[in-house]
């Protein structure tokens, strides 16, 4: 690992020799639980551990699964009544894989508003943040998909409303819709490849996520003051970094061991708090449920997809000077699909040369604006497609992209930053003053 | 097609914030059941009277067919003796099986049949295919408490008849204050005395509703007690090892902070 000097790792006994100069693998896994770590790390950094944690453990309980599920639409169903009544332990393999997702979602989202606050998705970190937005995509395919495969009404209706999204693609559109779906409709080829796919992307997930562990093994971490640590020495790098392991294992852990806790405390006692009741309902292409819902984890986009209708003037102008290509369902695909887009350019869009948000006075007011703005377009995704919901949707999906599009490049410009701590050190023992320094009471870690 | 899924999907609803569909205002009633909450737990006693209330009064038209019958004797569901359970299921159902080309006697092996009507769901799920509670402020949260409301709508249901009729395209309909739309094709099943209990327990209307939905609740979650007692587990555990986790990092982290640890 390149980046900041630190101490690597020496063969001493002749075993170890003999095996280091054929494949240096121990030399690699203790580079990479040595990394130097800067020591001012906050609470919002631990969650890459419980990511990392989630991923193992949809995957683990999901390789399980599939060793009792049936991929049919006759048997789909009561497959997955088999697991949750014969399989030893099959109820809670499915409950912690279904509530997994969840976890999963949670991390995600504060691990990725967290890379928006600190700006750990500028210089040199573009690539990290990038593969970063691939994992999201992925894990939002894999999600949906899996949903499906319980073939309840609600994961066949899902799957209906999400492969008609790609019907709204101008001529070639329908065409996709049908390779998607293998037939004209949701039915047994699409539930064949669901189920393929489900259990391939999260192992495209796993190779990404070593690829996104290598990239910012390689510029080094962030941290919540945004400057680089020191790199003119080992000695200099020692002052701003502690070694991963032991200390933010250790710590990760501890964090990891009380999200764990409410985690399962949901899936021992209210497991279908998140599900919607209609999915134990066996799929029935005859009868379509009241309400089509997405899961929570998808609602602000849903918001999003929803907001631009035909009565929008910035629809009706796209529809008028594209001569009706881009009608309003293809408007709201493409804003859908375009939020995620705007987030993953953040690198390029955002033109202040501070780094962290907590440098920098106006743009923590945008920052904490567009957090209420993803939770209240979360919850206008669950509101029924009328006034006021509508409006509000508008507006909701306005600022996310005039978060992006606007004001991340004009605050670089007009934003007068503060004052940024010269090293981590700095920064660390302005947290836990020096002995000498008397005893004033160390302010606690944020 | 799209456009109306599309409404269809727009005017949908968070399971958390689901509405009956219509202008008629519905009501489930919160129901204190024996299992609600993290430690709440099934009566056994109610579980055989709602099973006999099944037998008795819904066989007749719906179907259980995701429960096996041999489950009747879990410990943490009805719990029946096992040469009762064969007894049951020989003298109460005929399976059809493929080898003889013919129904036969069901032995403990086989599932409760499906249902006999075909407008008539299956009952095995229903509990946790009906959503009853949605508070406070539309996060659901007071499941954790209250149960998830499946149970409750079901005894509702059996409860919420008001007496009214009325006949639509040659369908006779029941108004019913638990059943969306306010209007339900099923006769009232259950009337005062109809099941009678061979321990003499209570058999009015709300008695039978509160034990056969109890009954509807085990048929849809019948590791429900194994999962509360691994929950439970799961969470102590982890607390121990959060606490412990706490300390080693708090001891850990003291010389790179500079703070003494008594520990």
């Amino acid at each position: 690992m390149g980046g900041i000097p630190h101490d690597h790792y020496e063969p001493k006994s002749g075993g170890e020799k003999w095996l280091h100069s054929r494949l240096p693998v121990v030399g690699l896994l203790y580079d990479t639980i040595m990394i130097p770590t800067p020591k001012n790390l906050n609470w919002m950094w631990i969650w890459g551990i419980v990511l990392t944690f989630c991923l193992a453990l949809q995957i683990i309980t999901g390789i399980v699964l599939v060793m009792h599920y049936t991929p049919h639409v006759d048997f789909a169903f009561s497959s997955v009544e088999h697991i949750m009544r014969n399989v030893n332990g099959g109820y809670m393999l499915r409950y912690m894989h279904m509530n997994g997702a969840s976890l999963f979602f949670v991390a995600v989202y504060a691990h990725i508003f967290r890379g928006l606050y600190y700006g750990s998705y500028k210089a040199p970190r573009e690539i990290t943040w990038i593969i970063g937005m691939l994992i999201y995509l992925l894990m939002m395919g894999t999600a949906f998909m899996g949903y499906v495969l319980p073939w309840g009404q609600m994961s066949f209706w899902g799957a209906t409303v999400i492969t008609g999204l790609f019907g709204a693609i101008p001529f070639i559109g329908e065409g996709i819709q049908t390779w998607l779906l293998g037939g004209p409709a949701v039915d047994n080829a699409t539930l064949n490849r669901f189920f393929s796919l489900h259990y391939l992307l999260p192992f495209v997930i796993a190779g990404l996520v070593i690829v996104h562990i290598w990239a910012f093994h390689t510029t080094g971490n962030n941290n919540p003051t945004g400057v680089e640590v020191r790199r003119g020495s080992k000695a200099e790098a020692e002052k701003d970094t502690v070694p991963f392991w032991p200390y933010f294992v250790i710590k990760d852990l501890f964090a990891l061991g009380v999200i764990l806790a409410v985690f399962f405390a949901i899936v021992g006692f209210m497991p279908n708090y998140l599900g919607h009741p209609d999915n134990y309902i066996e799929a029935n292409p005859l009868a379509t449920p009241a309400h089509i819902v997405p899961e929570w984890y998808f609602l602000p986009f849903y918001a999003i997809l929803r907001a631009f209708t035909s009565d929008v003037w910035i629809v009706m102008f796209f529809e008028w000077i594209t001569g009706g290509i881009i009608d309003a369902k293809f408007f709201g695909v493409l804003a859908m699909f375009g939020a995620i887009a705007v987030m993953a350019l953040a690198p390029w869009l955002d033109t202040s040369k501070v780094r962290s948000g907590r440098y920098r006075p106006m743009f923590k007011w945008w920052f904490a604006l567009l957090v209420v703005d993803f939770i209240f377009l979360m919850w206008l995704g669950a509101m029924p497609a009328e006034e006021p919901y509508a409006s509000l949707s508008l507006i909701g999906s306005a600022y996310w992209f005039g978060y992006f599009l606007v004001i991340l490049p004009l605050l670089g410009v007009i934003e007068k930053p503060d004052p940024i701590p010269a090293t981590i050190e700095d920064d660390f023992d302005a947290h836990y003053p020096a002995k000498s320094s008397g005893d004033a009471a160390a302010a606690p870690a944020e | 097609m799209f456009k109306k899924l599309v409404l269809g999907a727009a005017l949908a609803l968070a399971p958390a914030a689901g509405f009956a569909a219509g202008a008629y205002e519905t009501h489930v009633e919160n129901i204190p059941f024996s299992f609600d909450g993290p430690f709440g737990a099934f009566d056994q006693n109610q579980l055989q009277r709602g099973l006999q209330v099944y037998t008795e009064v819904c066989a007749a038209c719906h179907g259980l067919q995701y429960v096996p019958f041999r489950t009747l004797s879990s410990e943490s569901g009805p719990g029946l003796p096992e040469d009762q359970v064969r007894a049951y299921a020989a003298d109460n159902f005929e399976v059809f099986d493929v080898v003889l080309d013919d129904f036969r006697p069901a032995v403990e092996t086989d599932h409760f049949p499906g249902s006999n009507l075909e407008t008539a769901p299956d009952l095995s799920l229903m509990a946790k295919a009906r959503a009853g509670f949605h508070g406070p402020y539309g996060t659901g949260i007071n499941q954790l408490l209250k149960g998830i409301g499946g149970p409750d709508y079901i005894a509702s249901l059996l409860m919420g008849y008001t007496g009214k009729e009325k006949e639509e395209a040659g369908v006779v309909l029941y108004e019913n204050t638990a059943f969306q739309g306010g209007w339900i094709s099923m006769a009232p099943p259950l009337s005062d005395e109809l099941v009678e209990f061979a321990d003499g327990h209570a058999n009015d209307l709300h008695h039978m509703a509160v034990d056969v939905a109890s009954f509807l609740m085990w048929t849809a979650e019948p590791k429900m007690m194994a999962r509360k007692q691994a929950g439970f587990v799961g969470v102590l555990m982890l607390t121990i090892l959060s606490v412990l986790l706490y300390l080693v990092n708090k001891k850990l982290w003291a010389p790179i902070k500079r703070k003494e640890v008594d520990l």
